[in-house]
Protein backbone atom coordinates (compact mmCIF):
# COMPACT_ATOMS: atom_id res chain seq x y z
CA UNK A 1 0.00 0.00 0.00
CA UNK A 2 1.40 3.60 -0.90
CA UNK A 3 2.10 5.97 1.79
CA UNK A 4 0.07 9.23 1.12
CA UNK A 5 1.90 12.44 1.32
CA UNK A 6 -0.14 14.71 4.08
CA UNK A 7 0.50 18.21 4.65
CA UNK A 8 -0.92 19.67 7.50
CA UNK A 9 -1.50 23.54 7.54
CA UNK A 10 0.86 25.03 10.37
CA UNK A 11 0.11 28.08 10.19
CA UNK A 12 -1.62 28.49 13.58
CA UNK A 13 -3.57 25.65 16.06
CA UNK A 14 -3.00 22.08 17.12
CA UNK A 15 -0.52 21.20 14.67
CA UNK A 16 1.40 18.81 16.20
CA UNK A 17 -1.84 16.34 17.44
CA UNK A 18 -3.16 16.28 13.92
CA UNK A 19 0.63 15.22 13.04
CA UNK A 20 0.52 11.78 15.64
CA UNK A 21 -3.06 11.42 14.22
CA UNK A 22 -1.97 11.21 10.45
CA UNK A 23 1.13 9.30 11.53
CA UNK A 24 -0.27 6.74 13.31
CA UNK A 25 -2.87 6.17 10.54
CA UNK A 26 -0.06 5.50 8.06
CA UNK A 27 0.73 8.86 6.08
CA UNK A 28 3.46 10.62 5.60
CA UNK A 29 3.60 13.74 7.39
CA UNK A 30 4.80 17.70 6.40
CA UNK A 31 4.39 21.02 7.69
CA UNK A 32 2.67 23.63 4.74
CA UNK A 33 3.27 26.97 5.93
CA UNK A 34 4.61 28.01 2.31
CA UNK A 35 3.25 27.81 -1.54
CA UNK A 36 6.26 25.29 -2.33
CA UNK A 37 5.52 23.13 0.73
CA UNK A 38 2.01 22.84 -0.26
CA UNK A 39 2.97 21.61 -4.02
CA UNK A 40 4.64 18.78 -2.23
CA UNK A 41 1.83 17.16 -0.73
CA UNK A 42 -0.99 14.71 -1.72
CA UNK A 43 -3.42 15.66 0.36
CA UNK A 44 -4.02 18.20 3.09
CA UNK A 45 -5.26 18.53 6.83
CA UNK A 46 -6.41 22.10 8.38
CA UNK A 47 -6.26 22.13 11.78
CA UNK A 48 -8.16 23.41 14.95
CA UNK A 49 -6.84 26.84 15.89
CA UNK A 50 -8.49 30.14 15.30
CA UNK A 51 -9.81 30.68 11.82
CA UNK A 52 -9.32 34.59 11.79
CA UNK A 53 -5.71 34.15 12.66
CA UNK A 54 -5.26 31.36 10.16
CA UNK A 55 -7.44 32.93 7.35
CA UNK A 56 -5.32 36.33 7.70
CA UNK A 57 -2.09 34.81 7.85
CA UNK A 58 -2.94 32.76 4.52
CA UNK A 59 -4.08 35.77 2.95
CA UNK A 60 -1.14 37.64 4.00
CA UNK A 61 1.87 34.74 2.95
CA UNK A 62 -0.24 33.92 -0.31
CA UNK A 63 -1.46 30.85 0.57
CA UNK A 64 -5.06 31.44 0.42
CA UNK A 65 -4.84 31.35 -3.76
CA UNK A 66 -2.79 28.27 -4.22
CA UNK A 67 -4.96 26.69 -1.41
CA UNK A 68 -8.00 27.63 -3.55
CA UNK A 69 -6.15 25.78 -6.73
CA UNK A 70 -5.59 22.69 -5.09
CA UNK A 71 -9.06 22.07 -3.23
CA UNK A 72 -10.91 22.93 -6.73
CA UNK A 73 -8.29 20.66 -8.75
CA UNK A 74 -9.39 17.74 -6.38
CA UNK A 75 -6.75 17.76 -3.65
CA UNK A 76 -8.04 15.89 -0.41
CA UNK A 77 -8.53 17.81 2.41
CA UNK A 78 -9.61 17.77 5.90
CA UNK A 79 -10.79 20.29 8.47
CA UNK A 80 -11.36 19.86 11.96
CA UNK A 81 -13.13 23.13 13.71
CA UNK A 82 -11.03 25.65 12.65
CA UNK A 83 -10.50 23.45 9.65
CA UNK A 84 -13.75 23.42 9.01
CA UNK A 85 -14.69 26.74 8.38
CA UNK A 86 -12.01 27.60 6.26
CA UNK A 87 -13.27 24.49 3.89
CA UNK A 88 -16.71 26.12 3.83
CA UNK A 89 -17.72 27.80 0.90
CA UNK A 90 -19.78 30.47 3.18
CA UNK A 91 -19.38 31.23 7.16
CA UNK A 92 -22.62 32.61 8.68
CA UNK A 93 -21.11 35.49 10.21
CA UNK A 94 -17.67 36.21 9.21
CA UNK A 95 -15.40 38.94 10.73
CA UNK A 96 -14.20 41.86 8.66
CA UNK A 97 -11.56 40.49 6.03
CA UNK A 98 -11.96 36.80 6.70
CA UNK A 99 -12.24 34.84 3.80
CA UNK A 100 -12.74 30.86 3.14
CA UNK A 101 -10.66 28.22 1.23
CA UNK A 102 -14.05 26.91 0.00
CA UNK A 103 -14.49 23.50 -1.29
CA UNK A 104 -17.75 21.79 0.45
CA UNK A 105 -20.75 23.43 -0.48
CA UNK A 106 -22.14 24.50 3.51
CA UNK A 107 -22.67 27.17 5.50
CA UNK A 108 -21.12 27.63 9.41
CA UNK A 109 -21.56 29.47 12.24
CA UNK A 110 -18.61 29.98 14.15
CA UNK A 111 -18.41 29.27 17.98
CA UNK A 112 -22.19 28.41 17.24
CA UNK A 113 -21.99 25.72 20.40
CA UNK A 114 -20.94 29.04 22.76
CA UNK A 115 -18.07 30.28 24.33
CA UNK A 116 -14.93 28.08 26.31
CA UNK A 117 -17.69 27.61 29.09
CA UNK A 118 -20.02 25.53 27.03
CA UNK A 119 -16.90 23.43 25.81
CA UNK A 120 -18.10 19.78 25.70
CA UNK A 121 -17.16 16.22 25.22
CA UNK A 122 -20.05 14.10 23.81
CA UNK A 123 -19.91 10.04 22.38
CA UNK A 124 -21.04 10.49 19.13
CA UNK A 125 -21.84 8.26 16.08
CA UNK A 126 -20.27 9.07 12.63
CA UNK A 127 -21.71 7.80 9.62
CA UNK A 128 -18.11 5.38 7.82
CA UNK A 129 -16.24 5.39 11.33
CA UNK A 130 -17.27 1.31 12.35
CA UNK A 131 -16.31 0.24 15.88
CA UNK A 132 -18.61 2.38 17.91
CA UNK A 133 -19.10 6.29 18.86
CA UNK A 134 -16.24 8.23 18.48
CA UNK A 135 -14.97 10.81 21.37
CA UNK A 136 -16.84 14.34 20.11
CA UNK A 137 -14.68 17.06 21.62
CA UNK A 138 -16.30 20.19 20.89
CA UNK A 139 -14.43 23.73 21.61
CA UNK A 140 -15.84 26.62 21.23
CA UNK A 141 -16.82 24.74 18.18
CA UNK A 142 -18.66 25.48 14.75
CA UNK A 143 -21.84 24.00 13.29
CA UNK A 144 -23.17 23.52 9.87
CA UNK A 145 -26.42 25.70 9.49
CA UNK A 146 -26.82 24.12 6.71
CA UNK A 147 -25.48 22.05 3.10
CA UNK A 148 -25.98 21.93 -0.45
CA UNK A 149 -26.80 19.17 -2.44
CA UNK A 150 -23.47 17.77 -3.07
CA UNK A 151 -22.69 17.70 1.14
CA UNK A 152 -23.24 14.80 3.07
CA UNK A 153 -23.65 15.25 6.95
CA UNK A 154 -21.63 12.01 8.37
CA UNK A 155 -22.57 12.86 12.12
CA UNK A 156 -25.23 15.48 13.64
CA UNK A 157 -25.53 16.50 17.48
CA UNK A 158 -28.28 18.16 18.64
CA UNK A 159 -29.95 18.88 15.70
CA UNK A 160 -26.94 20.13 13.38
CA UNK A 161 -24.47 18.24 11.52
CA UNK A 162 -21.61 18.28 13.17
CA UNK A 163 -19.66 16.24 10.48
CA UNK A 164 -19.77 17.13 6.61
CA UNK A 165 -18.41 14.85 3.57
CA UNK A 166 -18.42 16.01 -0.25
CA UNK A 167 -16.50 14.11 -2.12
CA UNK A 168 -13.23 14.35 -1.12
CA UNK A 169 -13.69 17.18 1.39
CA UNK A 170 -14.17 15.95 5.14
CA UNK A 171 -14.56 18.40 7.77
CA UNK A 172 -15.56 17.57 11.67
CA UNK A 173 -16.84 20.46 14.19
CA UNK A 174 -14.89 18.27 16.61
CA UNK A 175 -11.26 17.23 17.11
CA UNK A 176 -10.51 13.90 17.09
CA UNK A 177 -6.97 14.84 17.33
CA UNK A 178 -7.47 15.73 20.73
CA UNK A 179 -8.23 12.34 21.46
CA UNK A 180 -5.63 9.11 20.84
CA UNK A 181 -9.04 7.59 18.57
CA UNK A 182 -7.26 7.70 14.90
CA UNK A 183 -10.16 6.38 13.19
CA UNK A 184 -10.87 9.37 11.66
CA UNK A 185 -7.93 10.41 10.38
CA UNK A 186 -7.26 6.90 9.23
CA UNK A 187 -10.70 7.36 7.24
CA UNK A 188 -9.07 10.56 5.92
CA UNK A 189 -6.08 8.75 5.15
CA UNK A 190 -8.30 6.32 3.03
CA UNK A 191 -9.94 8.92 1.10
CA UNK A 192 -6.41 9.95 0.19
CA UNK A 193 -5.41 6.63 -1.18
CA UNK A 194 -8.63 6.27 -3.11
CA UNK A 195 -7.70 9.60 -4.83
CA UNK A 196 -3.91 9.19 -6.18
CA UNK A 197 -5.34 5.30 -7.25
CA UNK B 1 -25.78 0.32 53.29
CA UNK B 2 -28.17 2.45 51.27
CA UNK B 3 -31.41 0.82 51.30
CA UNK B 4 -32.64 -0.62 47.80
CA UNK B 5 -34.92 1.46 45.77
CA UNK B 6 -37.89 0.06 44.52
CA UNK B 7 -37.35 2.08 40.79
CA UNK B 8 -35.27 0.35 38.65
CA UNK B 9 -31.63 1.38 38.38
CA UNK B 10 -30.67 4.14 35.93
CA UNK B 11 -27.65 4.27 33.81
CA UNK B 12 -27.41 8.12 32.47
CA UNK B 13 -26.84 8.00 28.85
CA UNK B 14 -23.45 9.64 28.64
CA UNK B 15 -24.53 13.23 27.27
CA UNK B 16 -22.51 16.62 26.88
CA UNK B 17 -19.87 16.80 29.91
CA UNK B 18 -18.49 20.35 30.16
CA UNK B 19 -14.83 21.38 32.28
CA UNK B 20 -13.30 17.79 31.48
CA UNK B 21 -9.29 18.18 31.56
CA UNK B 22 -9.65 17.47 27.44
CA UNK B 23 -11.48 20.50 26.80
CA UNK B 24 -9.51 23.13 29.07
CA UNK B 25 -5.81 21.94 28.07
CA UNK B 26 -7.49 21.26 24.20
CA UNK B 27 -8.33 25.35 24.23
CA UNK B 28 -5.01 26.00 25.14
CA UNK B 29 -3.95 23.39 21.82
CA UNK B 30 -5.83 25.30 19.80
CA UNK B 31 -3.92 28.83 20.63
CA UNK B 32 -0.59 27.16 19.83
CA UNK B 33 1.45 29.39 17.38
CA UNK B 34 -0.26 32.32 18.35
CA UNK B 35 0.39 35.80 20.05
CA UNK B 36 -2.18 36.89 22.98
CA UNK B 37 -2.30 41.00 23.11
CA UNK B 38 -3.43 42.82 26.44
CA UNK B 39 -6.25 44.86 25.22
CA UNK B 40 -7.95 47.96 27.69
CA UNK B 41 -10.56 48.79 26.02
CA UNK B 42 -12.95 47.19 22.37
CA UNK B 43 -10.82 49.46 20.20
CA UNK B 44 -7.73 47.77 21.07
CA UNK B 45 -9.53 44.19 21.16
CA UNK B 46 -10.66 45.49 17.66
CA UNK B 47 -7.02 46.09 16.02
CA UNK B 48 -5.88 42.76 18.07
CA UNK B 49 -8.05 40.70 16.01
CA UNK B 50 -7.59 42.45 12.59
CA UNK B 51 -4.18 41.78 13.32
CA UNK B 52 -4.54 37.78 14.00
CA UNK B 53 -4.32 37.67 17.53
CA UNK B 54 -5.47 34.17 18.71
CA UNK B 55 -7.15 35.67 21.74
CA UNK B 56 -6.91 38.74 23.64
CA UNK B 57 -6.20 39.60 27.91
CA UNK B 58 -8.52 42.11 28.76
CA UNK B 59 -7.56 44.18 31.24
CA UNK B 60 -7.74 47.73 32.66
CA UNK B 61 -4.65 48.95 33.13
CA UNK B 62 -1.12 46.98 30.79
CA UNK B 63 1.54 46.26 33.32
CA UNK B 64 3.92 49.53 32.34
CA UNK B 65 0.93 51.49 33.47
CA UNK B 66 0.32 49.35 36.80
CA UNK B 67 3.50 49.92 37.25
CA UNK B 68 3.61 53.50 37.08
CA UNK B 69 0.73 53.86 38.78
CA UNK B 70 1.31 51.64 41.70
CA UNK B 71 -1.12 50.97 44.67
CA UNK B 72 -3.13 47.51 44.80
CA UNK B 73 -3.73 46.01 41.03
CA UNK B 74 -7.15 44.25 40.97
CA UNK B 75 -9.21 42.02 38.84
CA UNK B 76 -10.66 44.54 36.07
CA UNK B 77 -14.17 46.16 35.79
CA UNK B 78 -16.98 43.80 34.86
CA UNK B 79 -18.89 46.35 32.38
CA UNK B 80 -15.14 46.71 30.54
CA UNK B 81 -14.49 42.83 29.84
CA UNK B 82 -17.91 42.76 29.06
CA UNK B 83 -17.46 45.21 26.36
CA UNK B 84 -14.38 43.62 24.55
CA UNK B 85 -16.24 40.23 24.87
CA UNK B 86 -18.78 41.76 23.24
CA UNK B 87 -16.32 43.60 20.34
CA UNK B 88 -14.42 40.39 19.14
CA UNK B 89 -15.37 36.71 18.11
CA UNK B 90 -11.61 35.41 19.50
CA UNK B 91 -10.93 33.86 23.10
CA UNK B 92 -11.06 36.68 26.04
CA UNK B 93 -9.10 35.81 28.76
CA UNK B 94 -8.98 37.97 32.08
CA UNK B 95 -7.04 38.15 35.20
CA UNK B 96 -7.15 37.21 38.79
CA UNK B 97 -5.31 37.95 41.35
CA UNK B 98 -3.32 34.86 42.61
CA UNK B 99 -5.39 33.21 45.24
CA UNK B 100 -8.42 35.69 44.63
CA UNK B 101 -10.81 32.63 43.66
CA UNK B 102 -13.69 35.03 43.82
CA UNK B 103 -12.42 37.67 41.32
CA UNK B 104 -11.93 34.43 39.29
CA UNK B 105 -15.63 32.79 40.18
CA UNK B 106 -16.66 36.29 39.03
CA UNK B 107 -14.45 35.73 36.12
CA UNK B 108 -16.44 32.76 34.90
CA UNK B 109 -19.67 33.94 35.62
CA UNK B 110 -18.81 37.02 32.88
CA UNK B 111 -17.86 33.68 30.42
CA UNK B 112 -14.58 34.55 30.08
CA UNK B 113 -12.89 32.06 27.78
CA UNK B 114 -9.58 31.77 30.35
CA UNK B 115 -8.68 32.74 33.70
CA UNK B 116 -4.98 34.00 34.17
CA UNK B 117 -4.04 33.64 37.58
CA UNK B 118 -1.35 36.38 37.24
CA UNK B 119 1.22 37.82 39.28
CA UNK B 120 1.08 41.10 37.69
CA UNK B 121 -1.68 41.88 40.00
CA UNK B 122 -1.32 41.98 43.58
CA UNK B 123 -1.68 38.68 45.36
CA UNK B 124 -4.52 38.32 47.45
CA UNK B 125 -2.92 35.15 48.97
CA UNK B 126 0.24 34.42 50.25
CA UNK B 127 0.14 30.84 50.77
CA UNK B 128 -2.57 29.95 48.04
CA UNK B 129 -3.74 29.72 44.73
CA UNK B 130 -7.05 29.30 43.89
CA UNK B 131 -8.28 25.52 43.49
CA UNK B 132 -8.70 25.58 39.64
CA UNK B 133 -10.75 22.28 39.57
CA UNK B 134 -13.40 23.74 41.05
CA UNK B 135 -14.06 25.62 38.09
CA UNK B 136 -15.74 25.12 34.62
CA UNK B 137 -13.17 28.11 33.02
CA UNK B 138 -9.37 26.76 32.17
CA UNK B 139 -6.78 28.61 34.22
CA UNK B 140 -3.21 29.87 32.81
CA UNK B 141 -0.70 30.67 35.50
CA UNK B 142 2.89 31.54 35.11
CA UNK B 143 6.12 29.71 36.18
CA UNK B 144 9.49 30.59 36.58
CA UNK B 145 10.89 26.87 36.55
CA UNK B 146 10.03 23.47 36.19
CA UNK B 147 8.63 22.94 39.47
CA UNK B 148 6.55 25.63 39.85
CA UNK B 149 4.91 25.18 36.75
CA UNK B 150 3.93 21.57 38.18
CA UNK B 151 2.31 22.66 40.97
CA UNK B 152 0.38 24.96 38.92
CA UNK B 153 -0.83 21.93 36.93
CA UNK B 154 -1.16 19.99 40.04
CA UNK B 155 -3.52 22.77 41.66
CA UNK B 156 -6.04 22.13 38.13
CA UNK B 157 -3.84 24.84 35.56
CA UNK B 158 -4.87 24.24 31.62
CA UNK B 159 -2.20 25.90 30.35
CA UNK B 160 1.39 27.64 31.49
CA UNK B 161 3.03 30.46 30.38
CA UNK B 162 6.78 31.31 31.32
CA UNK B 163 6.83 34.33 33.49
CA UNK B 164 9.02 37.48 32.17
CA UNK B 165 8.87 40.50 33.90
CA UNK B 166 6.10 42.17 32.48
CA UNK B 167 5.49 45.82 31.34
CA UNK B 168 9.31 46.44 31.49
CA UNK B 169 9.48 45.79 27.53
CA UNK B 170 12.56 43.70 28.20
CA UNK B 171 12.92 40.27 26.99
CA UNK B 172 15.85 39.21 29.46
CA UNK B 173 13.55 37.53 32.46
CA UNK B 174 11.36 35.50 30.14
CA UNK B 175 14.47 33.74 28.67
CA UNK B 176 15.75 32.86 31.78
CA UNK B 177 12.72 31.27 33.34
CA UNK B 178 12.16 29.86 29.61
CA UNK B 179 15.38 28.53 29.62
CA UNK B 180 14.82 27.29 32.94
CA UNK B 181 11.91 25.51 32.76
CA UNK B 182 13.06 23.35 29.38
CA UNK B 183 16.62 23.45 31.07
CA UNK B 184 14.88 21.37 33.79
CA UNK B 185 12.61 19.12 31.49
CA UNK B 186 15.67 17.89 29.52
CA UNK B 187 17.59 16.64 32.98
CA UNK B 188 14.73 14.67 33.93
CA UNK B 189 14.91 13.17 30.43
CA UNK B 190 17.92 11.82 31.92
CA UNK B 191 17.06 10.26 34.77
CA UNK B 192 15.94 6.70 35.41
CA UNK B 193 12.94 6.01 37.47
CA UNK B 194 14.84 5.27 40.83
CA UNK B 195 15.44 9.07 40.21
CA UNK B 196 12.19 10.66 39.58
CA UNK B 197 11.37 10.25 43.22
CA UNK B 198 13.67 12.06 44.67
CA UNK B 199 13.69 14.30 41.33
CA UNK B 200 9.46 14.80 42.55
CA UNK B 201 10.57 15.60 45.85
CA UNK B 202 13.77 18.34 45.01
CA UNK B 203 11.26 19.80 42.16
CA UNK B 204 8.38 19.94 44.93
CA UNK B 205 6.07 18.47 42.58
CA UNK B 206 3.38 15.46 42.55
CA UNK B 207 5.71 12.40 41.34
CA UNK B 208 3.50 11.44 38.94
CA UNK B 209 3.40 14.89 36.96
CA UNK B 210 6.97 14.72 37.10
CA UNK B 211 6.97 10.84 35.75
CA UNK B 212 4.62 12.39 33.32
CA UNK B 213 7.27 14.81 32.06
CA UNK B 214 10.09 12.81 31.82
CA UNK B 215 8.23 10.75 29.54
CA UNK B 216 6.51 13.07 27.23
CA UNK B 217 9.62 15.62 27.39
CA UNK B 218 7.12 18.40 27.55
CA UNK B 219 4.71 19.64 30.11
CA UNK B 220 0.93 17.96 29.94
CA UNK B 221 -0.04 21.63 28.81
CA UNK B 222 0.62 24.04 26.32
CA UNK B 223 3.47 26.29 27.38
CA UNK B 224 3.66 29.77 25.96
CA UNK B 225 6.11 32.58 27.06
CA UNK B 226 5.06 36.02 28.34
CA UNK B 227 6.25 39.14 30.07
CA UNK B 228 8.53 41.59 27.97
CA UNK B 229 8.05 40.62 24.68
CA UNK B 230 8.02 44.07 23.26
CA UNK B 231 9.63 43.25 19.12
CA UNK B 232 8.71 40.76 16.32
CA UNK B 233 12.54 39.29 16.99
CA UNK B 234 11.81 39.09 20.54
CA UNK B 235 8.48 37.17 19.79
CA UNK B 236 10.64 34.75 17.42
CA UNK B 237 13.48 34.29 20.10
CA UNK B 238 11.41 32.66 22.68
CA UNK B 239 9.45 30.72 20.28
CA UNK B 240 13.06 29.60 18.98
CA UNK B 241 13.87 29.18 22.80
CA UNK B 242 10.54 26.38 23.16
CA UNK B 243 7.28 28.58 24.05
CA UNK B 244 4.13 27.13 22.11
CA UNK B 245 3.02 31.11 21.78
CA UNK B 246 3.29 34.26 23.22
CA UNK B 247 1.84 36.54 25.49
CA UNK B 248 2.35 40.42 24.33
CA UNK B 249 0.83 42.95 27.35
CA UNK B 250 2.60 46.22 27.00
CA UNK B 251 4.39 45.54 24.38
CA UNK B 252 2.12 46.76 21.36
CA UNK B 253 0.22 49.13 22.76
CA UNK B 254 2.69 51.27 24.51
CA UNK B 255 4.22 51.55 21.20
CA UNK B 256 3.88 53.98 18.30
CA UNK B 257 1.90 52.02 15.30
CA UNK B 258 -0.03 49.50 17.60
CA UNK B 259 -1.66 47.72 14.15
CA UNK B 260 1.19 47.67 12.37
CA UNK B 261 3.47 46.22 15.09
CA UNK B 262 0.74 43.18 16.43
CA UNK B 263 0.46 42.37 13.15
CA UNK B 264 4.19 41.93 12.56
CA UNK B 265 4.77 40.19 15.99
CA UNK B 266 2.27 37.93 14.84
CA UNK B 267 4.11 36.71 11.41
CA UNK B 268 7.43 36.51 13.56
CA UNK B 269 5.59 34.41 15.65
CA UNK B 270 4.09 31.53 12.92
CA UNK B 271 7.77 32.01 10.69
CA UNK B 272 9.92 32.39 13.93
CA UNK B 273 12.62 29.79 12.08
CA UNK B 274 12.24 32.34 9.00
CA UNK B 275 14.67 35.26 9.28
CA UNK B 276 13.91 36.68 6.55
CA UNK B 277 10.13 37.06 7.23
CA UNK B 278 11.44 37.83 10.68
CA UNK B 279 13.74 40.80 9.05
CA UNK B 280 10.36 42.15 6.97
CA UNK B 281 8.45 42.33 9.69
CA UNK B 282 10.84 44.25 11.93
CA UNK B 283 10.83 47.13 9.02
CA UNK B 284 9.21 50.38 9.78
CA UNK B 285 7.37 49.50 12.71
CA UNK B 286 8.19 52.87 14.34
CA UNK B 287 8.92 53.76 18.08
CA UNK B 288 9.05 50.52 20.61
CA UNK B 289 7.89 50.51 23.83
CA UNK B 290 10.37 52.74 25.93
CA UNK B 291 12.05 49.45 28.49
CA UNK B 292 13.20 49.45 31.82
CA UNK B 293 16.81 47.89 32.59
CA UNK B 294 15.42 44.66 34.88
CA UNK B 295 18.42 45.30 37.85
CA UNK B 296 17.13 48.50 38.41
CA UNK B 297 13.90 47.28 39.73
CA UNK B 298 13.93 46.92 43.39
CA UNK B 299 12.62 43.79 45.07
CA UNK B 300 8.74 45.21 45.60
CA UNK B 301 8.00 45.87 42.07
CA UNK B 302 9.94 42.49 40.34
CA UNK B 303 6.22 40.90 39.05
CA UNK B 304 7.93 37.32 38.69
CA UNK B 305 9.02 36.55 42.32
CA UNK B 306 4.82 36.91 42.92
CA UNK B 307 3.78 33.33 43.22
CA UNK B 308 5.47 30.38 44.62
Amino acid sequence: MSTPKVGVLALQGDVREHFAALSAAGAEVSAVRRPEELADADALVLPGGESTTMSKLAIAFGLMEPLRERVHAGMPAYGSCAGMIMLADKILDPRSGQETVGGIDMIVRRNAFGRQNESFEAPLEVRGVEGGPVEGVFIRAPWVESTGARAEALAVYDGHPVAVRQGRLLATSFHPELTGDHRVHALFVDMVRDALD
Amino acid sequence: MSTPSSESPVTPAPGPETGTARVKRGMAEQLKGGVIMDVVTPEQAKIAEDAGAVAVMALERVPADIRQHGGVARMSDPDMIEGIIEAVSIPVMAKSRIGHFVEAQILQALGVDYIDESEVLTPADEVNHSDKFDFTTPFVCGATNLGEALRRIAEGAAMIRSKGEAGTGNIVEAVRHMRQIKGEIGKLRALDNHELYAAAKELRAPYELVKEVAELGKLPVVLFSAGGVATPADAALMRQLGAEGVFVGSGIFKSGDPAKRAASIVKATTFYDDPKIIADASRGLGEAMVGINCDTLPEGERYASRGW
